[in-house]
């Protein structure tokens, strides 16, 4: 099955890396087919942009980017505003907010899945630069959400990724795994 | 020399696969240019110098002339060299490309296709990769991350065939490849360098025994020089074939030589396709064989030498032959549809060239399996034109 997710965030913001690091946990989750990028735009600090990932326990071979997701995240509620985040999505998808709104106070028209990333990230001392690490933590989340990714592999993907931090990055993690709602 | 690197399992862009293939292949120099999508190559292979994986001489450069003119000479001199460009960078070194391939000089070169200017864009298209069809190298597309890692070793082991001594130049997607993360398997250093084996070089710069090369040359000696280039560019063709066999049996993946034919055995009609839109097609010939279309794919992996034979071979079976071009030659159509109607002379097929995904262009499923079905209609004599310019403001299909 072939589940297709779009990171919407702000530049500087780890929705690439996020992306990334779907793709290489859903991989040593068992997966055949990953795939994690950027939208081929022109990106700066602060300004809304996107990133995609696709898994597959089949080989992928398609290249376009995604208009139809199954999974949607959101790094930061505020660019909802001016993006249009359910735009494509499937009937039965999923949006994942970072909010520490619960899913029943929020008015969308689709299924709602919500985590506080942001209060996780400041709880476990995730900053770069003074701005909350919000991407591992809702990578985890996702981990929950997604048949065919698991925890431990999250936590592995971010072990490998970051040298420094990397526990607290983990546990940044598990912990939303288990924060986040739907 | 590099340090031992033992085989792994990566989840990587394309770009750090060119820039890993290079350090598996112990390469001795690298000179190189930043330019957008390829920087992260050149900067990736810098950090490998930075830890000491490699002690291979990394050179800053003012510009992508020199950049070519620096590997040209550490190449002369006996080096193993690599260096990576895109776009305006690659149209830069065009004069130094000429110089490369006609000192005989096996210099691998990953280009990564971006759009060159005007407008100035840094999306994917082969108008940097396919103005340069004359400048003697051997030039090739990758379809994923895996084929860049693998072409990176193979294109040594082809250019510096006693049979062929040329450089060569693996083109993968801007951003579709260079950004964009997947599973690449990568052998150990042992097993590349045991492939690959050490470069022996046919012609050093030694000071100690001085020679001047690419002097000079009255009318007496130069057309033999080309036709010897033109004799390598045709040994090519075989070392192609005989190299990708020899790594499908140490690394257990074909790729078939010069093309890849995808599903044409009884197939219809054909699709030619080059880079990574030949994902996409594989995807939409399943699709549609599924309900019962025959119709079938050819990946074009080389455009030089250009597989002229595979694909005459092919198009004498089927009804009608599709080319899928990623640039235009203007007025005329896309060079690989050029370069097709060129191999199938005398042959009494109809041949339709579709242009899209210019500029960097999202090229949907919907854009190839509207291609297919145009082939279908031109199988039965109704194709209206030879060129169809798909999913275009102003063109109506």
């Amino acid at each position: 099955m072939l589940k297709e997710i779009i990171f919407y965030g702000r530049g500087g913001q780890g929705g690439v890396t996020a992306a990334n690091l779907l793709a290489s946990a859903a991989l040593k989750s068992g997966n055949k087919g990953v795939q994690a990028f950027p939208f081929f735009g022109a990106e700066r600090r602060g300004a809304p942009v996107k990133a995609f990932a696709r898994i597959s326990d089949e080989e992928i071979y398609l290249r376009s980017q995604i208009r139809e997701p199954d999974v949607v995240v959101v790094l930061d509620t505020g660019i909802m505003d001016v993006v249009n985040v359910t735009e494509g999505l499937k009937e039965d998808g999923i949006v994942l907010l970072n909010t520490p709104r619960k899913p029943s106070e929020v008015e969308m028209p689709c299924r709602v899945a919500t985590v506080d990333a942001t209060t996780i990230a400041l709880n476990n001392k995730i900053l770069v630069g003074g701005i909350p690490v919000v991407n591992t933590p809702l990578v985890g989340a996702l981990a929950k959400l997604l048949d065919g990714v698991n925890i431990e592999a999250v936590k592995e993907a971010i072990k490998e990724r970051f040298g420094k931090n990397a526990e607290a990055n983990a546990n940044a993690a598990e912990q939303a795994y288990n924060e986040v709602v739907l | 020399m590099i340090q031992k690197i033992d085989a792994k399992k990566m989840v990587v862009t394309g770009d750090y696969a060119a820039a890993y293939g290079a350090l598996l292949c112990d390469v001795d120099v690298v000179a190189a240019y930043p330019i957008t999508p390829q920087t992260i190559i050149v900067e990736e292979f810098s950090t490998f110098v930075n830890d000491g994986i490699t002690d291979a001489e990394f050179i800053m450069v003012e510009s992508e002339h020199s950049a070519m003119s620096a590997c040209i000479a550490a190449q002369a001199a006996g080096a193993r060299t690599f260096t990576a460009t895109s776009s305006q960078g690659l149209a830069l070194m065009h004069e130094m490309l000429s110089i490369a391939s006609a000192l005989r000089l096996p210099i691998v070169m990953p280009v990564v296709n971006r759009t060159v200017a005007a407008p100035i864009g840094i999306w994917c298209e082969y108008n940097d990769t396919m103005p340069q069809r004359d400048s003697g190298w051997l030039q090739m597309s990758c379809e994923d991350n895996q084929e860049v890692l693998d072409m990176i070793i193979m294109a040594y082991k082809m250019g510096e065939h006693k049979d062929v001594l040329l450089p060569v130049m693996p083109a993968l997607d801007a951003f579709i490849l260079s950004h964009t993360v997947e599973p690449v398997d990568a052998p150990s250093s042992d097993e590349v360098l045991d492939f690959i084996s050490h470069y022996k070089p046919h012609a050093i710069l030694d000071p100690d025994n001085p020679m001047a090369i690419g002097t000079f040359t009255p009318p007496e000696y130069i057309q033999e020089l080309r036709y010897q280039h033109h004799v390598a560019m045709n040994n090519a063709r075989k070392v192609i074939k005989d190299v990708t066999k020899e790594f499908a049996q140490k690394f257990g993946r074909d790729y078939h030589g010069l093309i890849e034919a995808y599903k044409c055995d009884d197939a219809e009609v054909v699709l030619i396709t080059m880079g990574t839109v030949t994902g996409t097609a594989r995807d939409i010939v399943d699709e549609m064989r599924a309900k019962g279309k025959k119709v079938g794919l050819i990946k074009l992996r080389f455009y030089r030498p250009f597989p002229i034979e595979e694909i005459r071979k092919i198009a004498e079976n089927v009804d009608a032959i599709g080319v899928y071009d990623r640039s235009i030659s203007y007025g005329t159509g896309g060079p690989m549809f050029i370069e097709t109607k060129n191999a199938l002379y005398g042959m009494e097929k109809p041949v339709v060239n579709f242009l899209a995904g210019l500029g960097g262009r999202d090229v949907v499923k919907g854009d190839v399996e509207k291609m297919f079905e145009i082939l279908l209609k031109a199988k039965e004599g109704e194709a209206k034109e030879e060129i169809y310019w798909i999913n275009t403001r102003g063109v109506s299909i």
